[in-house]
């Protein structure tokens, strides 16, 4: 493995940033259990009461709000199996862990700029005719498109339901705010934001009850059982404070972003953008080239020491095209051609200018 | 005689390799012996088929276990590794094509089509997008540097010689490609293996047809062109019908065993015929073919069309070489007049050209006949 490489696969996972990481270190230096009633349990359960308020804070939620889990995964799942909503609403771009996870989903259409359709939305609940969940992410992990959240979840109260929002791509990178949104769930990742992996977060909205996913002892008010992970969830309260300190990052991502953008788009200029033309992350930037396929320029960047990704493609070697750009209406050869490009906090224009000359050397050898 | 001599490699120090890493002891090695001559070795493991039916099954390449075996090899080498999805590719250029060689009557060779379009065809195309020097395969061949440009030879150990099934190489590919292994016998690729502690130090040899699971082409065949394979008769020479057939797909030329036909003189699949589903069986004299037409010629060296030269040629992998006189024809034919009739010539099969050991050419058999039924 080479540690000499430039990363830009931060919608993937982060790396963790030095206070997160020296936080964890001390705290892993004594036994942490928060349940427990001597000293040492009762200063974890101060570092996991600290890093609720810290979470809390980032999405202007109250503390009593978050309700820790293992990952966003777990929080999905949740979410989805624990509100009494027998009906639920996907939008076509979700996570797999919604996705893959909701039992017979009505799935609900998105654009050609993969923004979702709020008209088939209010029909598809209107048609249903009884009080359904609405799970819609707030931005997409593959083209970064920010989705209308706050009006879907207007629509879905107008229809007596729920509104849903899987969001660890966004909180840290957009201002978030619940009551703004007036979302009743939202989930958070720590790793999507420096934080650590094994760390995530469901945001329900005071009043609401779901019932546990995982049953056992009473950890986190008996809304989910299991040992709290101390350390991480410490982490991601750092995580999580470092990124309420910083509310300019997502704009600089952006114009790194727009500049590398427009530098990819001037060497060729029939490049697509996925989701361009509409609001999204900073950060995140999914383009394809025609006749470059996505196997082959991240092979080749990463032999130049740049770490991309794809949404048509995974480390077994089996390319399923992306479910996101085909929900988009891209077609398959242009999904073949897709990388997601994501930056984060330690990008910097001398990454983004290696990124764009190794790519410009990629494509006029596949052009040969 | 050294490595450096052993692999022929002309490369400067530190030159990018694509290793195309199949999970076996063979491309295991190369990757190892290039590795540790210095070169940048990058392995490429294809993603051919959906192993899902033929989980768990030794002695083939190329699906799951196989990938993890690669995997596991460059791990240990230190080397980059990909897996590509060459499915599609793969299912296109050579599955179709084996199968509907089939159904019109042939005995096709998937591994030489695989080599031609997906190796040394995609493959290649990417190991040159990815700045490559070079791609290097585990085949018992040796690419031998002439005076106008690089050759085609077979490998020392004859008993693995696999320069049959790359005929159809290109000058073009052939200058990119390496065959570190062609000046080794087996038993000394094994022996690296293990001085390398690679994990497939003893895997078994790949056998037969990789997307094939044990030898049963015929349903392989059958779930591809459900509505191809039709029952049909045996008949002899003169057209009486002797038995009954489940499909023409079930048969080779030169054929003997499972004909279910009963008789003194032992009898052989003599022609094949598609369009009445009929298999047309005889003496073994009747097998009998003195010249065979051949179709995609691919030349390595240069001809004249019309002008005859003097070769040993190939008619199946697994056969002895034959003296002939070679035709070259226009539109990518040729002629094959072989110095004594051959038996069990198939449509379908490969004719490698030999000039001593190395390969001036071959092509595709179309069809074959006898000389002096032709003249008459």
């Amino acid at each position: 493995m080479r540690h000499d490489q430039i990363y830009m696969d931060y919608n993937a996972t982060q790396p963790v940033k030095p206070a997160v990481r020296d936080a964890m270190i001390e705290i892993l230096a004594a036994p942490t259990n928060a349940s427990s009633i001597h000293r040492l349990g009762q200063r974890a359960r101060g570092h996991v009461e600290h890093a609720r308020a810290d979470v809390a804070a980032l999405i202007g939620a109250k503390p009593a709000e978050i309700l820790f889990t293992s990952g966003a995964t777990e929080a999905n799942a949740t979410v989805l199996r624990g509100t009494g909503l027998d009906r639920v609403l996907v939008s076509a771009i979700e996570h797999p862990s919604i996705r893959n996870a909701a039992d017979n989903p009505l799935v609900v259409p998105v654009n050609r700029d993969g923004v979702i359709d709020l008209a088939a939305l209010d029909r598809m609940l209107a048609e249903i005719g009884e009080p359904a969940l609405v799970s819609l992410m707030l931005a997409n992990n593959e083209t970064g498109v920010i989705q209308p959240v706050a009006e879907a979840a207007a629509i879905a109260h107008a229809h007596r339901g729920l509104l849903h929002s899987d969001a660890p791509q966004a909180v840290g990178r957009i201002p978030v705010d619940v009551r703004a949104l007036n979302v009743d769930l939202l989930t958070l990742s720590a790793h999507k934001m420096g934080g650590p992996q094994g760390a995530g977060a469901l945001y329900v909205r005071d009043g609401l009850t779901l019932s546990p996913l995982l049953k056992g002892g009473g950890q986190e008010m008996r809304r989910r059982a299991g040992t709290e992970n101390v350390a991480a969830i410490a982490g991601f309260g750092v995580a999580a404070r470092l990124a309420a300190e910083d509310p300019g990052f997502g704009a600089r991502m952006a114009e790194l972003r727009d500049r590398m953008e427009a530098r990819l788009v001037a060497i060729a200029p029939d490049i697509a953008v996925h989701g361009g033309n509409v609001a999204r992350l900073g950060n995140t930037s999914c383009f394809g080239a025609p006749g470059l396929l996505a196997e082959t320029a991240l092979i080749a960047l990463d032999l130049a020491g740049i770490a991309v990704s794809s949404g048509s493609a995974c480390s077994s070697g089996a390319v399923e095209l992306s479910p996101v750009l085909l929900a988009m209406g891209v077609p398959e050869t242009a999904a073949r051609e897709e990388i997601r490009v994501s930056l984060g906090w330690m990008t910097g224009q001398a990454d983004i200018d290696h990124l764009v000359e190794s790519w410009a050397t990629i494509w006029s050898k596949a052009r040969r | 005689m050294t490595l450096a001599d052993t692999t022929g490699n002309d490369l400067p120090p530190g030159a990018r390799i694509v290793v195309a890493m199949s999970g076996g002891v063979d491309s295991s090695v190369v990757a190892a012996l290039l590795a540790n001559q210095g070169y940048e070795v990058i392995g490429a493991t294809l993603r051919l088929y959906d192993d899902g039916a033929l989980k768990g099954k030794a002695g083939s390449c190329c699906a799951g276990a196989d990938i993890a075996d690669a995997r596991a090899v460059a791990g240990k080498l230190g080397i980059a590794h990909y897996v590509l999805d060459y499915e599609s590719r793969f299912r296109a250029g050579v599955i179709d094509d084996f199968a509907d060689s089939y159904i019109r009557g042939e005995t096709p060779i998937p591994c030489i089509r695989c080599n031609q379009k997906v190796k040394f065809g995609d493959l290649l195309e990417m190991a040159r997008t990815l700045g490559a020097d070079a791609l290097a395969t585990g085949h018992y061949a040796k690419r031998i540097a002439g005076p106008n440009g690089p050759e085609l030879h077979r490998g020392t150990d004859q008993s693995r010689d696999q320069s049959y099934f790359l005929f159809a190489t290109t000058d073009d590919q052939l200058s990119f490609l390496r065959f570190p292994l062609g000046g080794l016998p087996k038993s000394e690729v094994r022996r690296l293996a293990k001085q390398y502690e690679l994990q497939v130090a003893d895997k078994p040899d790949s056998q037969d047809i990789c997307f094939v699971p044990n030898g049963g082409y015929a349903a392989v065949v059958q779930k591809l062109r459900p509505n191809s394979v039709r029952p049909g008769k045996i008949v002899d020479l003169e057209g009486r019908a002797v038995g009954d057939h489940q499909g023409i797909i079930n048969f080779t030329i030169g054929q003997r065993r499972g004909l279910g036909v009963a008789g003194g003189e032992p009898l052989y699949v003599v022609a094949l015929d598609p369009d009445q589903d009929r298999v047309i069986i005889g003496p073994k004299a009747a097998l009998a073919r003195d010249r065979v037409n051949l179709t995609e010629m691919n030349w390595l060296i240069p001809v004249t069309f019309g002008e005859t030269l003097t070769a040993e040629v190939k008619l199946r992998s697994a056969q002895p070489l034959a003296a002939a006189t070679l035709t070259a024809l226009a539109g990518g034919l040729a002629t094959v007049d072989l110095d004594g009739a051959q038996f069990g010539v198939a449509p379908g099969q490969a004719c490698v050209i030999y000039q001593g050991d190395r390969v001036i050419g071959g092509g595709w058999i179309q069809s074959a006949e006898r000389r002096s039924l032709a003249a008459a």
